[in-house]
């Protein structure tokens, strides 16, 4: 028995005796589609990028590869750069940008990734600044941008699996790890194109590991969903998800295999890893939407939860479990 | 303060929607046949704070027909999923219990949207912010009761104390039950539901998706301590990653 067969006008007549099929009103969704449009994926790209390049670049100049610790910052500056154009075009009321910092609050990841990512920012730019220009305040400001950039990197899984959607809700779990990965996938793969290689091994392992990664847990988190994670593999989700799986696997593997001995399969590899991870954003971007569209993944679950505790919504009392509509005598 | 919409008694006369309109100003929400019944306003949105819903179960064919009609609004959560991932403080819950937007704070960043269990609140696309029904806050604060309330000529929508339509809405049950109106059920009335009961709750003939709302809904915030453990162990996870690339190795 599914829990995701729809049945949009149900009638007595129509009524079949069959399993808990899932009714509607006139076969309408029941949550509004998100309004966010595509400066979010790209910043959930561009962003979670700059946020795992800042605790490479510290690393890497901890362990004295000046180069490569270079490099990430200058990504990791880019990438914050960028992510509040993003982020203030997709407002509704764009100049009212500054009220994201008017206060603070745990209940809402937005809130708490607006006052990360101004953090992050600030102490990258200053980060920058010393690393480039030998400005003062490095010292102190790259453990900072250090600590935050992972924060901006995994807040955006939070931001979305804390809403109604049901493919971003039901993979809560998943989504953080999964933003980690392709975040390290995308800020390793970048460095590895413009890092000479005598220090670009640690690039070229992190795109590896968080390409790995990110295959891994797509698997695990499928599997779990079941049928719930259907949007997943459907439409331009599943098109963009596929693309993804394959541009990820293929670029690791290059880049494992020959991307210490030819400049031009790393290069090749690490474009194929960053391609696929900007994809897999957009993947569970475009499934958020299929899923809030179509109403048998938000009643559907709920439906079996209300038939699992044997009683009706909010304790009262329900007629026939999940009958369907039945004409009561003509009053 | 809240709601007890009554949907045995609705008659689908939309007064509800028309005075809500009125009386909040709220623009124009398209002018369209849906084909649905005679519903041709479809959902609650940013420009529909009152919707009435028309199911038709049955066939006039052979007399074994009925018409539902509900008045459909914001449920004014007590564990409100919008107001709760609202980054600016722009929605917050008023002295009476209610969940209002202040429309000079909203930035329109859409989280409201996105967090509605209900698919109540909305972007309003020409205006760029986040609207839904505010329980006629300004009435209230004058001591009158919400204008779709006072326009409703059945008392399909009655406003009040929220224990005191409880104990009025269980009694409306046990009566109809009586009658044999053996479908008779409250939607949103309990207060350890997934959104700490509604601030606007419903009567209702038919399973709560029929009429367009989900059946157990729950606050997503509900699950945001979990999230948030799922976040930290992933930034951890993040930065170690990031070590172990550094350590070993060729440079």
């Amino acid at each position: 028995m599914s829990v995701l067969e729809v049945r949009a006008y149900p009638g007595p007549s129509g009524s079949d005796g069959a399993g808990p099929e899932i009714r509607t009103y006139h076969g309408r969704p029941v949550l509004k589609q998100p309004v966010w449009r595509p400066e979010i994926p790209w910043y959930f790209f561009v962003g979670g990028m700059a946020g795992a390049a800042a605790p490479l670049a510290v690393g890497a100049g901890v362990s004295g590869r000046r180069a490569l610790a270079r490099r990430a910052w200058i990504l990791a500056l880019a990438g914050v750069g960028i992510s509040p154009v993003l982020l203030i075009s997709d407002l509704g009321r764009p100049e009212r940008f500054h009220n994201m910092l008017r206060v603070f609050k745990v209940t809402s990841p937005m809130s708490v990734g607006s006052w990360a990512l101004a953090g992050f920012g600030t102490a990258t730019g200053l980060a920058v600044g010393n690393e480039l220009l030998g400005l003062p305040g490095g010292a102190a400001a790259k453990p900072v941008a250090a600590a935050l950039g992972p924060v901006v990197s995994t807040y955006t899984a939070a931001l979305i699996a804390d809403t109604a959607v049901p493919v971003w809700h039901e993979a809560r779990t998943e989504l953080p790890f999964l933003f980690a990965a392709t975040s390290a996938a995308s800020a390793g793969a970048a460095l590895t194109l413009v890092t000479p290689d005598a220090e670009a091994v640690p690039a070229r392992r992190l795109a590896v590991a968080g390409a790995a990664g990110a295959l891994g847990l797509l698997q695990a988190m499928e599997r779990r969903l079941g049928p719930l994670g259907e949007p997943y593999r459907e439409g331009d989700a599943g098109r963009f998800g596929r693309a993804a799986k394959a541009l990820m696997g293929a670029g690791a593997l290059g880049l494992a295999a020959f991307g210490r001995r030819s400049r031009a399969a790393a290069a090749a590899g690490a474009s194929a890893v960053l391609a696929g991870a900007a994809l897999e954003r957009w993947s569970v971007f475009r499934a958020g939407f299929q899923s809030a569209a179509d109403p048998k993944y938000v009643v559907g679950p709920q439906r079996a939860r209300v038939e699992a505790r044997g009683a009706g919504v909010g304790g009262a009392q329900v007629g026939p479990a999940g009958g369907a509509g039945r004409v009561n005598g003509g009053d | 303060m809240g709601f007890f919409t009554d949907t045995s008694v609705c008659i689908g006369c939309k007064a509800c929607e028309v005075a809500c309109k009125e009386w909040n100003q709220v623009p124009e929400d398209g002018l369209e046949f849906t084909g649905q019944s005679y519903d041709n306003t479809g959902a609650l949105g940013a420009s529909t704070w009152r919707h009435v819903a028309f199911v038709e179960q049955g066939s006039s064919d052979d007399m074994d027909f009925r018409w539902l009609m509900s008045s459909d609004v914001c449920k004014h959560c007590t564990s409100a999923a919008c107001l709760e991932v609202c980054p600016t403080g722009a929605l917050f819950r008023t002295e009476f219990g209610t969940v209002v937007v202040q429309e000079d704070v909203c930035n329109g960043c859409g989280y409201c949207v996105a967090a509605c269990p209900f698919g109540v609140i909305d972007r309003r696309e020409e205006d760029g912010r986040a609207w839904k029904c505010t329980l006629c806050y300004d009435r209230l604060k004058d001591g009158m009761e919400p204008a779709c309330a006072k326009a409703c000529p059945t008392d399909s929508i009655q406003f009040g104390e929220l224990d005191e339509l409880r104990e009025r809405a269980r009694g409306r049950v046990q009566e109809l039950r009586a009658d044999g109106v053996a479908d008779a059920r409250l939607y949103g009335d309990d207060p350890d539901d997934g959104v700490g009961g509604f601030g606007a709750f419903f009567l209702l003939l038919d399973d709560p998706e029929v009429y367009g709302l989900p059946p157990d809904p729950v606050s997503t915030t509900r699950d945001l301590p979990a999230i948030w453990k799922s976040t930290a162990l992933a930034a951890g996870a993040l930065v170690a990653g990031v070590a172990a690339a550094l350590v070993g190795g060729r440079r």
